[in-house]
């Protein structure tokens, strides 16, 4: 197990241990806001996963600016591309559960996801 | 199920998931290894073919456009989505009388906006605008784009609601305007999508001339354009969403009712 | 790039991965919503780093507006409305219990 070996595979390491924080507290959480930030930590975990597949050894940014020339080794642009719409739109998403989270509050007055049982018409 | 017992069918589910990732990602090549063909022909193509110089930026909105269309409207829908469930509905439970009474409950701790506050929200609000437009229009150039650049514009309203009050953020961003700004935002993308269908090629394809040569803000056709669409439905999105959880009291409607805005 | 910085990125990245491993659990142990904003906000900045030393500018860029200033301040927003709903819901309690107490 060389330094170079343990820094080329840490990412994966730590996509999966924000995986599992994240899913714990998923199935721990005693409030429902909570609740939705750690499914923010889960998202997260995928992030740290792409970063790590779109990697490129000694490659820079694929920013090509007058001067520097383009056929230089440069880090994968489309897993780029699909991260950055991936981070905008997610919270988005977190928004729209933040809202429900806030209608069921109002609707029953529970914040706990073990207190949220029956299902009423 | 018991809370202990569903911790425990957890901590089985979770050994065998992380076991059976380490497993799948020890079977990958070692980080930086691979380097994907398609990434590494669009770096050395992009500059040339489409006149633009951040590649991530031509990625999401031409070569990869149509999948940036369907992550827009992912935005817009949640933004929708937040608007109705938030909207207000005939069945609540407290009525508006409650609901205000409660600003005046003695004891609750008021606490007024710090004068510190309110000039670092001043002064930067004007710097923020600026920022974002600049990162919008050079989103072809340098590291930005509609997507970074929107939201750098939507802190703006965000900021005077920091400073200010609600009331100040509803006459700088009136509910109706931002909606409007959003719809067009997210219209104009498809609307280009549609030029490149007109022009005899394919949808999102970049028909437009792709400007001078050492590119500049003008340059790369589509792209540019593309990229204005994106920001300003981006920051209009983003604004709905602030006003939409701010709208803490129901408007008066004229016969008397409570009603919210649309 | 030489080899002396091939060795500073790699130290870099470590350390930039090890901080993000580290705030991770830290946003899930904030059990109280409001504390887990600000980790929220913290962790969005550490992963911004990361982006940023993983040659993503692009991705670090969104990052840093959307994690740590658009996301906790929904949050807060969420949280607001919700402890204004529960001091009217106190206050409807004790008006029906008042209404109860008085009708004989």
């Amino acid at each position: 197990m060389s330094v170079a070996s343990v820094v080329a595979h840490a990412p994966y390491a730590v996509a999966v241990w924000l995986l599992g924080w994240g899913l714990y507290g998923l199935v721990s959480s005693r409030h429902l806001v909570h609740l939705v930030l750690c499914l923010g930590v889960v998202q997260t975990s995928t992030y740290v996963l792409l970063t790590a597949i779109g990697c490129v050894g000694g490659g820079v940014a694929p920013v090509f600016v007058p001067g520097v020339d383009p056929s230089v080794r440069a880090v994968d642009p489309v897993v780029q591309a699909m991260m950055l719409t991936d981070v905008v739109v997610e919270a988005t998403v977190v928004a729209m559960l933040l809202a429900l989270v806030v209608r069921v509050h109002e609707r029953t007055g529970k914040l706990g996801p073990d207190e949220l049982q029956a299902l009423r018409g | 199920m018991t809370s202990a017992a569903r911790m425990a069918v957890f901590t089985m589910a979770l050994a065998g998931l992380v076991v059976a990732l380490l497993w799948a990602f020890g079977a990958l090549a070692p980080v930086g290894d691979v380097a994907g063909a398609y990434g590494q022909l669009l770096n050395r193509v992009a500059t040339n073919e489409r006149n633009a110089t951040d590649v991530v930026t031509a990625v999401n909105f031409d070569y990869r456009g149509f999948d940036t269309l369907g992550e827009e409207f992912i935005l817009f829908a949640s933004v929708a989505g937040v608007a109705m469930i938030l909207r207000p509905s005939r069945r609540q439970r407290f009525t508006r009388e409650q609901r205000d009474a409660v600003e005046h409950l003695p004891g609750r701790a008021r606490y007024p906006t710090s004068n510190a506050v309110r000039l670092m929200a001043l002064a930067m609000i004007g710097l923020d605008v600026v920022f974002g437009i600049d990162i919008v229009v050079h989103g072809q150039l340098t590291p930005g784009g509609g997507f970074q650049g929107g939201v750098i514009l939507a802190s703006a309203p965000l900021l005077a609601y920091l400073g200010g009050d609600v009331p100040t953020l509803r006459r700088i961003a009136p509910r109706p305007l931002v909606a409007m700004a959003e719809g067009i935002g997210a219209a104009c993308f498809v609307v280009i999508g549609l030029v490149g269908l007109l022009a005899g090629a394919a949808f999102l394809e970049n028909v437009v001339p792709l400007g001078p040569r050492p590119p500049g803000v003008l340059s790369s056709g589509t792209i540019a354009l593309v990229s204005l669409a994106t920001g300003l439905e981006v920051s209009a999105g983003f604004v709905l969403l602030l006003l939409t959880f701010v709208e803490e009291s129901l408007q008066r409607t004229s016969k008397g009712e409570a009603g919210g805005s649309p | 790039m030489s080899g002396g910085d091939r060795v500073v990125l790699d130290g870099l990245r470590v350390l930039a991965l090890a901080l993000v491993a580290a705030a991770g659990p830290a946003v899930v142990l904030a059990r109280d919503p409001l504390k887990q904003t600000i980790a929220v906000s913290f962790y969005g900045l550490l992963l911004a780093l990361m982006f940023f030393v993983y040659e993503a500018p692009d991705v670090a860029l969104s990052q840093i507006v959307v994690g740590a200033v658009a996301l906790p301040l929904m949050v807060l927003l969420a949280l607001v409305k919700i402890r204004r709903n529960q001091a009217a819901q106190a206050l409807a309690a004790r008006e029906a219990r008042r209404a109860a107490g008085e009708a004989p």
